[in-house]
């Protein structure tokens, strides 16, 4: 049940993003206003947090912040969400990847991890375990710690397996963990290609250079200068020929962008980097 | 909008005609698509249960049989007169202030993802007395503190008579709340968004 007397207005949300910026160093300010707004009063709701307490909370005490973060960030994640897109990336992606000597994946706002895992079981059904490399980010280090972890529960997985139906992939994804109790854990040798960092797309630059980076519903958090932004980070860290995958209901809407793409698959939107 | 005017005054000066329903609306929602005519000269936004994995062509069958333009939400596309706009499956609606939609993959809310409670709070934030909305037939409670918000910000609810709803524990929700300025039965609703 929602709580009807949160009521927060756009200028208390303005001020809290300066006081954040200020105080912790995040800019939240070309985040999506609607959905940071829910978030906020999500966060006053659990809390119970007047707006002048959670103002107050969030200068006064140090341990609130991660809360927040974690809060204002959302993290709900699927392995093999939308199985369709790894369809595409499997056919249309990997066999080109396979003609490199070794592929580096970005999976860019990874979250807890779960999508990093799925390229990493995309990687491994391909054969490709010896030559590819995943890189998974996020600003979030509390989520970073799960993703390292790579324990998932057992009901969640359940929803996986279905996911990987419906992928066309070979093999069963239960082959990629062991099961213990009510929990999955990812086997060492998905672990061992993978890597999880801190990375702020909105304040951090180029680290590396990629074959593919996927940065899935991510974008839908980001208002369009941001993501103009993060484009021409995305555009600096791939190779001539790499390839970006976005969320199956994000796009390039940016006319120098678009001809900085070609579109690979446009109901999955996966693009490849062309020109200079 | 002041409480004098009447139910075809306000559907006339309404620009957005939100729909929300879920189980036994779907057969409903076909009709109500097929028969809006781009006349009536309205943002139309359809959010409808539905499975993640199904890709139940709800779109492609909609499309066929509408007379406006349709299509499925795209992260900031902008909402556009004329159109009918469904919320896509496995993300939440939201509609930003600069007339544009939001999408957002945060947890379920009344178990469902798309949540009708998520697009109408959002849009009575946003298009407030500019909104019509109805909620039809459901098994579950989405959609009904969505309404109440929007009937406090001034624009004009309706509920599917329990009576004529396949699943009437949705519209239910909403009247006993008092979210429902109007109760109209099926026939009333196919007359009211006839009207041109």
């Amino acid at each position: 049940m929602t709580d009807t007397s949160v009521i927060i207005s756009s200028v208390q949300i303005t001020e809290l993003i300066d006081l954040v910026k200020k105080f912790h160093g995040f800019d939240f300010s070309g985040y999506t206003k609607a959905s940071l707004k829910r978030r906020i009063t999500r966060i006053m709701q659990l809390k119970k947090l007047s707006f002048y307490d959670l103002k107050h909370t969030l200068v006064n005490d140090p341990h609130f912040f991660q809360d927040f973060l974690e809060e204002i960030t959302v993290n709900v994640t699927e392995m093999f969400r939308d199985p369709s897109f790894y369809k595409a990336l499997n056919n249309q992606v990997v066999p080109y990847l396979s003609t490199y000597q070794h592929s580096k994946i970005w999976c860019a706002g990874c979250s807890t991890g779960e999508e990093a895992y799925s390229l990493a079981i995309l990687m491994r059904e391909a054969g490709l375990s010896q030559k590819s490399f995943i890189y998974g980010t996020d600003i979030n280090t509390e989520v970073l710690k799960e993703a390292r972890r790579g324990i998932y529960s057992l009901r969640n997985i359940k929803s996986y397996a279905e996911n990987y139906q419906f992928t066309g992939l070979k093999g069963s994804i239960s082959d990629n963990f062991t099961i213990l109790y009510d929990a999955a854990s990812i086997h060492n040798e998905l672990k061992q290609n993978t890597l999880f960092s801190v990375h702020n797309l909105v304040s951090d630059g180029v680290f590396n250079e990629f074959q593919l980076i996927s940065c899935r519903n991510v974008f839908i958090y980001f208002e369009t200068d941001l993501q103009e932004r993060i484009l021409d980070l995305f555009y600096k860290s791939l190779c001539h020929l790499g390839y970006l995958c976005l969320g199956s209901k994000e796009t390039i809407r940016s006319d120098a962008f678009k001809k900085k793409f070609k579109v690979i698959n446009q109901k999955e939107n996966i693009y490849q980097k062309i020109g200079a | 909008m002041g409480p004098d005017k009447n139910l075809l005054e306000r559907w006339h000066d309404a620009e957005i005609l939100l729909l929300g329903g879920s189980a036994g609306s779907f057969k409903l929602l076909f009709h109500i698509v097929k028969s809006l005519s781009p006349a009536i000269n309205k943002t139309v936004i359809i959010v409808i249960h539905r499975k993640k994995n199904f890709f139940s062509e709800i779109e492609k069958l909609f499309a066929e049989n509408s007379r406006m333009l349709l299509r499925e939400v795209v992260d900031k596309d902008t909402l556009n007169k004329n159109t009918i706009y469904i919320a896509p499956a496995n993300y939440h609606t939201l509609i930003e202030k600069d007339g544009t939609f939001g999408l957002d993959v945060s947890d379920a809310v009344w178990y469902s993802k798309p949540s009708i409670d998520v697009t109408f709070e959002s849009a009575a934030e946003v298009y407030k007395e500019r909104c019509i909305a109805i909620l039809l037939s459901g098994a579950n409670q989405d959609g009904a503190e969505g309404l109440l918000k929007l009937k406090q910000s001034g624009a004009t609810t309706i509920a599917q008579h329990p009576e004529d709803a396949e699943m009437d524990e949705m519209p239910r929700a909403a009247i006993n709340i008092g979210a429902a300025q109007y109760i109209l039965h099926t026939d009333e609703i196919f007359n009211l968004l006839q009207t041109e």
